[in-house]
């Protein structure tokens, strides 16, 4: 994993960006001209010209000249510096405020935080000209009193957001954690609070400052702002605005410097926040889908959400099994009855097919393969585990299978067949691309693993299901429900005529992820690819769900490509394991061979490597040292040599391909010192 | 080491008629220099059991009492309970080094300075079989089970008198959720280390602790030293619980026959 670089030094990259570039370019011409106009032409923009009064634009005057004769051009320029001083004091201002307020409730405490934001809370619901308006006139009219008046009038939506920044910052566990460890309440806010909330804050304030600018116009033009003598870009534009049909430029010039800093503000928080939120997310936007299930929290999983939708619209579908458009190869031929014949060799009864599958997800650092070259088939019926650590490209292989992959990620294969249809094929008329996307819809099946993102949670589950066997078959609305109403039964909940009626959340997690499989079944699935199906679920919905996958299988000789993680939950359901690593399937062998039978090095510390209720409790686990393969730096060789103890020469200069099910140099092999068989 | 013990405790969240009863009069006792284990479903109040030992969430009615004193009212300096928390991802303060981490918890008055500290913190990353020159190194730099054995460095960083570890392998990979539960192994046995160990995974409970108490809805329904609970569990809850695990990878046909070779570690774990 490279290191994660820090915000300042992003910041540079971000503002090569044409936004931040735009935005940087227009602050800097700004400042220039705010600490250098009042120097070269300060006194210029004072001169009285009695003989040039209200004059249109020439070419001694661009502008014009005001009541007085004075260039209003140069007149605008100067007004630079003290439109943005008024505008930087009063965000000052704004952001201290904002900032008092919104960690109150951290500082003080609960009930007097309370209190707070309450109060923050009411404030807010006033817009922020009226407080403006109302402030400027308790604090009179004048410089500093409209500093004080939009200052304050800001201080409400800072606060707001600052508040709920840190209240999100103050629950995650670093922060509990610096509690239990004695420090202090100030300790806590300056040292884990304010750096981790600080890129949003100053980019609001950024943009703050753009609109304080706004305002300030607005005030001096209503004549509450700055008074003459003293001249700002609102002053000026209320000077123009009493002849703007006669001369136009005398208002739309400090107008346009309005413009002008509006943007330059607002660009340059715009780019600011870029680089904030490039540097808070995880890794970089590719990289992350590298991890696919990689980090197992049992919280919140937002990152599957998009495939997840993707899914529901593509897996939900027809009732009554389509004419498949595609079975001439004899396939359907082969029925529940083939089942047990077609194993990995069975190549006419093979319900997927995939040969050198290569996923390739552009990067920052150029493109990075996290699925390098992947063979596999599944026989009709046949039930496939693929199991691997994080990052070893086994979810990026099921979602590339079910063409769940969008660009810029791209998917290649020597061969990539689902039901005998090429799914590669690319120059389809468009009967044969709706042909293969009804194939998909009503026999490929996806279960994903947090079943809460996989449904829309703001429609009932009996419409979500109907959805797509309305689309893909036009199935009347009443068909289709009674059809969604059949399948929840078919996956056991009890009482689905009123659960379909339901939302997702009112179905527990275990319900949820049997509804997702309901959803699949809405078709006639060939094929069930379920990514961590189980995860998020205790063992005892867990094994409700599988014994549930088990029980579809066997009735319809339904196919499935299981990813998991977890070597004992693939070996309980399936018949033969594929195990991953970096991006490669490593060894391919059946599933009663796990425990014994295993001969890659990796399967083995892997199997060993878990816990179960019979491990022996006076010997250490078995420990894979060093970490997985970070896809983007994949090593020279075998890529487990560096973590496997039988490593030699060979395996750290010749990466070894997949041969009679294991693609390793050193098949079977055992180190002295390795535990024999983990035997209960 | 010290005895932590939970008299009757009831843990609420809400008031009124929409209060909710995460934690319902659960009495349980930690001995000394034991690991407990703790399992129940998500939802059966294990994590609100958790917070309310380190005093974290408001125990409602009973106490939670470490040695005979109440747990929840310190005044200042580190808590005499710490915690491990499930996710290291968001344990550990990312723009914060390591060492920076594990140094805000080491107590002020351990004395010395700037190089005390460092030593300290040296010290603790060895412990947990890091090296001590990862101090400058921040978390994001860090894989999962590096990042959780700086937790636990810095919850031992703390002088505990116990540890709660709060479900510390479900978020880390099967490879090097092995290497976390030797060191909880480890820790215990070379430290003589209480640990109140939680988790949702009847075979990580049974590798690690010497004695279990099962929590359904809030109760505790079962406890015991682990041999009797999982081996002759009497609450139906505990024997569905168990009968719901994947079936240990078994072998039907010994391949290798070869005597089990005596690794270092392994002489060291039986003596």
């Amino acid at each position: 994993m490279p290191a994660r670089p820090s915000a300042p030094r992003r910041l540079p990259a971000v503002l090569r960006t044409p936004v931040g570039l735009a935005g940087t370019g227009l602050l800097t011409l700004l400042l220039t001209v705010a600490v250098l106009a009042p120097v070269l032409w300060g006194d210029a923009a004072e001169a009285i010209d009695t003989a040039a009064m209200l004059q249109g634009s020439s070419a001694d005057h661009w502008a014009g000249t005001d009541n007085l004769g004075r260039d209003l051009m140069l007149r605008t320029l100067v007004a630079t510096r003290l439109s943005l001083v008024l505008a930087l004091a009063a965000t000052a201002l704004a952001v201290a405020v904002g900032l008092l307020l919104g960690t109150a409730s951290l500082l003080l405490g609960a009930r007097a935080g309370r209190l707070v934001t309450a109060g923050v809370n009411i404030a807010v619901a006033f817009p922020g000209l009226l407080l403006a308006l109302f402030f400027a006139v308790v604090f009179g009219v004048g410089q500093v009193g409209s500093v004080l008046a939009i200052g304050l009038a800001g201080a409400p939506a800072f606060a707001r957001l600052c508040q709920t920044l840190v209240a999100g910052v103050a629950s995650r566990d670093y922060v509990a954690a610096a509690r239990l460890a004695g420090v202090g309440r100030l300790r806590i806010l300056l040292r884990h609070v304010l750096p981790n909330v600080g890129g949003p804050l100053v980019v609001n304030a950024t943009i703050g400052a753009g609109g304080a600018l706004l305002s300030f116009a607005g005030l001096s033009f209503l004549g509450l702002g700055v008074q003459a003598p003293a001249y700002d870009w609102g002053r000026l534009m209320q000077d123009g605005l009493n002849r703007i049909y006669l001369d136009p430029l005398a208002a739309l010039v400090p107008g346009l410097a309005v413009v002008v800093a509006g943007l330059a503000f607002n660009l340059t928080g715009e780019a600011v926040a870029r680089g904030f939120s490039i540097d808070t997310a995880d890794g970089l936007g590719g990289v992350s889908l590298l991890a696919g299930g990689a980090v197992r929290t049992r919280r919140g999983r937002a990152r599957r959400d998009r495939a997840a939708g993707a899914a529901a619209s593509r897996t939900a579908p027809g009732a009554v099994a389509p004419d498949p458009t595609v079975a001439d190869d004899g396939a359907s031929g082969a029925g529940p009855g083939g089942a047990s014949g077609a194993g990995p060799d069975g190549a006419s009864g093979a319900v997927l097919d995939v040969a050198d599958l290569v996923v390739t997800v552009p990067t920052p650092g150029g493109p990075v393969r996290p699925v390098r070259g992947v063979t596999f088939r599944v026989g009709r019926g046949e039930a496939v585990g693929v199991v691997g650590e994080s990052g070893s490209g086994k979810t990026l292989t099921a979602l590339a299978v079910a063409r769940l992959l969008e660009a810029p990620t791209t998917v290649t294969a020597r061969t990539l067949r689902f039901q005998g249809a090429d799914l590669l094929a690319t120059d389809l008329t468009a009967a044969q691309r709706t042909l293969l996307d009804t194939l998909l819809g009503t026999e490929l099946a996806m279960v994903f693993q947090d079943p809460m993102s996989s449904f829309n949670p703001v429609r009932r589950m009996g419409t979500q299901l109907a959805e797509g066997a309305r689309h893909h078959l036009r199935l009347g609305r009443r068909a289709a429900r009674e059809r969604a109403v059949d399948r929840l039964r078919a996956v056991r909940i009890p009482d689905p005529d009123r659960r379909a009626g339901q939302y997702p959340h009112e179905f527990s997690g275990g319900m949820r992820q049997r509804a997702m499989i309901g959803l699949g079944l809405m078709g006639s699935p060939a094929l069930i690819v379920a990514d961590e199906p189980t995860t998020a679920l205790d063992v005892t919905v867990q094994r409700q769900v599988l014994d549930l996958l088990a029980e579809v299988r066997a009735q319809d000789a339904v196919a499935l490509l299981l990813i998991s993680h977890d070597v004992s939950v693939v070996a309980d359901v399936c018949d033969r394991v594929l195990v991953m690593y970096a991006g490669r399937v490593v060894e391919d062998l059946p599933a009663a061979h796990l425990a014994t039978g295993a001969r890659h090095p990796y399967t083995r510390a892997l199997v060993s490597a878990v816990p179960h209720l019979a491990t022996d409790l006076d010997r250490p686990l078995t420990v894979i040292p060093g970490r997985p393969v970070d896809p983007a730096d994949v090593p020279a060789g075998c890529p487990f040599a560096p973590r496997c103890p039988l490593a030699d020469a060979r395996c750290r200069t010749e990466d070894p391909e997949l041969v009679d099910g294991v693609a390793c140099w050193h098949p079977g092999e055992r180190r002295p010192a390795e535990p024999a068989v983990v035997v209960a | 080491m010290s005895e932590l013990r939970f008299d009757d405790v009831t843990v609420r969240y809400g008031s009124g008629r929409r209060a909710t009863t995460a934690v319902d009069g659960v009495r349980l006792v930690v001995p000394p220099g034991q690991v407990v284990g703790l399992v129940g479903e998500s939802g059966s109040g294990k994590s609100t059991l958790a917070r309310a030992a380190v005093g974290l969430v408001p125990v409602h009615s009973g106490r939670v009492l470490l040695d005979g004193e109440p747990v929840a009212r310190r005044r200042r300096g580190p808590s005499p309970v710490q915690m491990v928390f499930q996710d290291p991802a968001s344990s550990l303060d990312p723009r914060m080094t390591v060492g920076e981490s594990i140094a805000e918890a080491v107590p002020h008055r351990t004395g010395g300075g700037a190089a005390a500290l460092r030593a300290e913190v040296a010290r603790l990353l060895t412990l947990v079989h890091l090296d001590p020159d990862r101090a400058g190194a921040y978390p994001g730099q860090l894989s999962g089970g590096q990042r959780q054995r700086v937790a636990i460095a810095r919850a031992l960083a703390a002088r505990p008198r116990l540890v709660v570890a709060d479900e510390i392998t479900s978020a880390l990979d099967v490879s090097i959720q092995g290497a976390v539960l030797n060191l909880v192994r480890e820790l215990q046995r070379d430290l003589g280390l209480t640990v109140l160990f939680i988790s949702h995974n009847l075979a990580v409970v049974r590798y690690v602790a010497t004695q279990v108490a099962v929590l359904h809805h809030g109760r505790v329904v079962e406890q015991g030293t682990t041999a009797q609970v999982l081996g002759e569990p009497r609450h139906d809850y505990t024997r569905s619980l168990l009968a719901a695990v994947p079936a240990p990878l078994t072998s039907t046909e010994p391949v290798s026959t070869e005597p089990v070779s005596t690794e270092p570690a392994s002489t060291r774990s039986t003596t």
